[in-house]
């Protein structure tokens, strides 16, 4: 049995006017030690979707339907107790920005044992042992002392180890990483991805990792699901869909990139916007940006087509291919 | 386009610009040894940054947070002014100027493009009002039709249909606004372009199309960027020249091939093995050890000594200047000595 599986899953915000289905159909599982990357846009779902693992979508957003299985147990409709027993205890999350994560008026101290305190029977003089190890793990440099400080007291870099040291506190099964590095320069950014990679690596912790950047993603992940208007519209292994995307999104998304294109060229660039939620679509979601777009493609919503190791939700993937294959 | 390239249409020379975080006077009092003393800190966002913008190239200047290329984009652009050092536009010094009558004409010729664009358009003013504004008042002597005319013209040249001008900033996506802002900078017909981070705000297919854009309006327009980022996969695809900065200080400036091919300094190496690029699979990337340093205490010598590899007693004692090898510019003593 996997560690986590997620069915059918389906998160809806109620408005005003009717609601609007944040996310549709997903459906994966997680194994101990995996390490998974969530694509897309801003406004594709993937924040919403790690927020619905932990069950931490608050009103007017709510589940509507599916299933997130951890163990067996229902994370959607469990009980607010139990399912505290599960936050930051068996699955952990680490959010974008450090700033807004820590309390600015406590110390990292009293932010790591009362962590440490909700979950398990200590004494506040092992919980204070345990913190220091952890922060060691993170390689922040005399632990002792940052303890006693403050947040303010910390560079950004230095906030997110202890970020990730309060996460891994509790020696969790899974980890969800909602843009860990966006708030961080790029050579912080790097030494945090190097960070979160060794850690889990060790611990072997399964590793859900949300970014709107495909460099970050494909060095860190082994599974990569590319997310588009609520929906997953490709799966599977990171470097099959680095090297051979095959959902136009996806070829687009990775074509815009700069390094992609000839220095001093044109950028290839993905026509339009994506969708708001409020428009009522029907077909593929993706058909109005799309140059491929079909007939098919504004009637009915394409279902999974197995490419390779991948999924792919495309009306015209078996054809893009044979046309590949004459040319 | 060729021979106008040598001739610097913006010249940075030896800027400081300090911020005073010390409050007011009566904050700045202090009671120490028995007397009252007024202490003062700054923080010293640059520190003799020169440089200079050739005619019709992209100029981009790369950093991380908190090294102060922001402030020069400030500076260039009047909205603070330098504590040491001097600007020239096309050889008149213009950081000096006060009356208003005497700074509009480098208004018109130089223009700006901020980051954010939820937060640098009037969300009460509609968009046909936020690009009449600028037309407006540098052409006083235009009639409305004349105007309008314009204004249609810069919203076309930007994708935006002259039809949604009634509609209010909150009507349209990040990457439409940031079309707007743009549109708002064409709208004077400018020579020289600031653009402080204008993409790094929007998504990345959203990027494409606005660099594209931006490119295409300097290839019609003859424009010259000053573009500020700290987005280097960018810098490679979008930048003619590239100027590194670090804590205030420039530590490199070449052509972006030249940077991008065979980076000199130790700062631009790490900076560059630390993009997260698609093909290679682990990164090797150079770690740098320890933190950016706070800009109020700055340290002696190399700023970048703390965190270099190849640092020795001289890095730490004496500011390395700028010096040209093979085209490009880098402040760096190991590279002067051989060392590197």
């Amino acid at each position: 049995m996997p560690l986590l599986q997620v069915k059918n899953l389906e998160v809806s915000f109620a408005l005003r006017n009717g609601s609007v289905k944040a996310l549709q159909d997903i459906n994966f599982s997680v194994e101990r030690g995996d390490r998974i990357g969530i694509v897309g846009e801003s406004g594709a779902g993937k924040s919403v979707l790690g927020f619905s693992i932990l069950n931490l979508i608050s009103r007017p957003g709510s589940i509507t339907n599916g299933e997130v299985l951890f163990e067996g147990r229902n994370l959607a409709n469990l009980p607010a107790e139990e399912l505290r027993n599960i936050r930051g205890n068996r699955i952990s999350m680490i959010f974008q920005d450090p700033m807004m994560t820590l309390n600015p008026v406590l110390t990292i101290g009293t932010q790591m044992i009362e962590c440490l305190k909700a979950h398990r029977q200590i004494t506040d003089e092992n919980a204070r042992k345990i913190a220091i190890q952890k922060l060691q793990q993170v390689y922040i440099p005399s632990p002792e002392t940052r303890l006693d400080q403050y947040p303010h007291e910390l560079s950004g870099g230095m906030r997110q180890r202890i970020v990730i040291a309060i996460s891994l506190l509790m020696d969790p099964e899974i980890i969800i990483a909602d843009e860990p590095t966006t708030a961080l320069d790029v050579t912080i950014q790097a030494e945090i991805m190097e960070l979160i990679l060794e850690l889990c690596e060790r611990n072997d912790v399964a590793l859900i990792m949300i970014t709107h950047d495909l460099g970050v993603i494909s060095q860190i992940t082994k599974q990569l699901f590319v997310m588009y208007a609520g929906r997953i519209i490709e799966q599977g292994p990171t470097k099959e869909i680095i090297n051979d995307a095959q959902h136009p999104y996806t070829q687009g998304l990775i074509n815009a990139l700069p390094q992609m294109t000839v220095r001093g060229e044109r950028l290839q660039q993905i026509r339009g916007s994506m969708p708001s939620l409020n428009d009522s679509l029907t077909g593929c979601a993706f058909n109005p940006r799309c140059d491929h777009a079909e007939d098919i493609c504004t009637e009915t919503l394409p279902s999974y087509t197995a490419s390779g190791g991948c999924k792919v939700a495309c009306h015209l993937v078996e054809k893009m291919k044979n046309q590949e294959v004459l040319s | 386009m060729n021979d106008k390239v040598n001739t610097p249409i913006l010249e940075i020379k030896n800027l400081h610009k300090r911020f005073s975080i010390s409050g007011d006077f009566f904050d700045q009092l202090q009671f120490k040894d028995g007397k009252i003393r007024r202490h003062r800190e700054y923080v010293h966002a640059t520190n003799g940054v020169s440089l200079d913008v050739m005619q019709g190239e992209s100029l981009c200047l790369v950093g991380e947070s908190g090294c102060g290329k922001s402030t020069v984009a400030r500076l260039v652009m009047g909205l603070e002014h330098p504590t040491e050092g001097s600007i020239h536009y096309r050889g008149t010094r213009i950081d000096t100027l006060k009356a208003n009558r005497q700074i509009m004409p480098y208004r018109k010729k130089m223009q700006m493009i901020f980051q954010n664009p939820y937060a640098s358009l009037n969300p009460r003013m509609t968009i046909n009002d936020t690009l009449t504004e600028p037309v407006n008042i540098h052409n006083p002597d235009w009639d409305n039709i004349q105007i309008q005319e314009k204004v249609q013209e810069v919203m076309l040249s930007v994708g935006i249909d002259p039809s949604w001008g009634k509609r209010f900033p909150h009507e349209f996506s990040g990457g439409q606004r940031q079309r707007i802002s743009i549109a708002r900078a064409l709208a004077v017909d400018p020579e020289f372009i600031v653009a402080d981070e204008p993409i790094s705000a929007l998504d990345v297919s959203i990027q494409a199309q606005v660099l594209n854009l931006m490119m295409d309006a300097q290839k019609e327009r003859g424009l010259t960027y000053l573009f500020i980022t700290h987005d280097l996969s960018v810098v490679e695809h979008f930048g003619s020249r590239v100027a590194v900065m670090y804590l205030g200080t420039l530590c490199e400036v070449s052509s972006s091939q030249q940077l991008f091919d065979q980076p000199r300094h130790p700062y631009t190496q790490a900076l560059l093995s630390a993009i997260p690029k698609l093909t290679d699979n682990r990164s090797s990337h150079i770690k740098l050890s320890g933190e950016v340093p706070t800009p109020v205490n700055l340290p002696t010598g190399c700023v970048f000594h703390g965190r270099c590899p190849h640092a020795n007693s001289r890095c730490k004692a004496e500011v390395p200047e700028l010096i040209s090898i093979e085209g490009a510019q880098v402040a760096c003593h190991a590279i002067e000595e051989g060392r590197l």
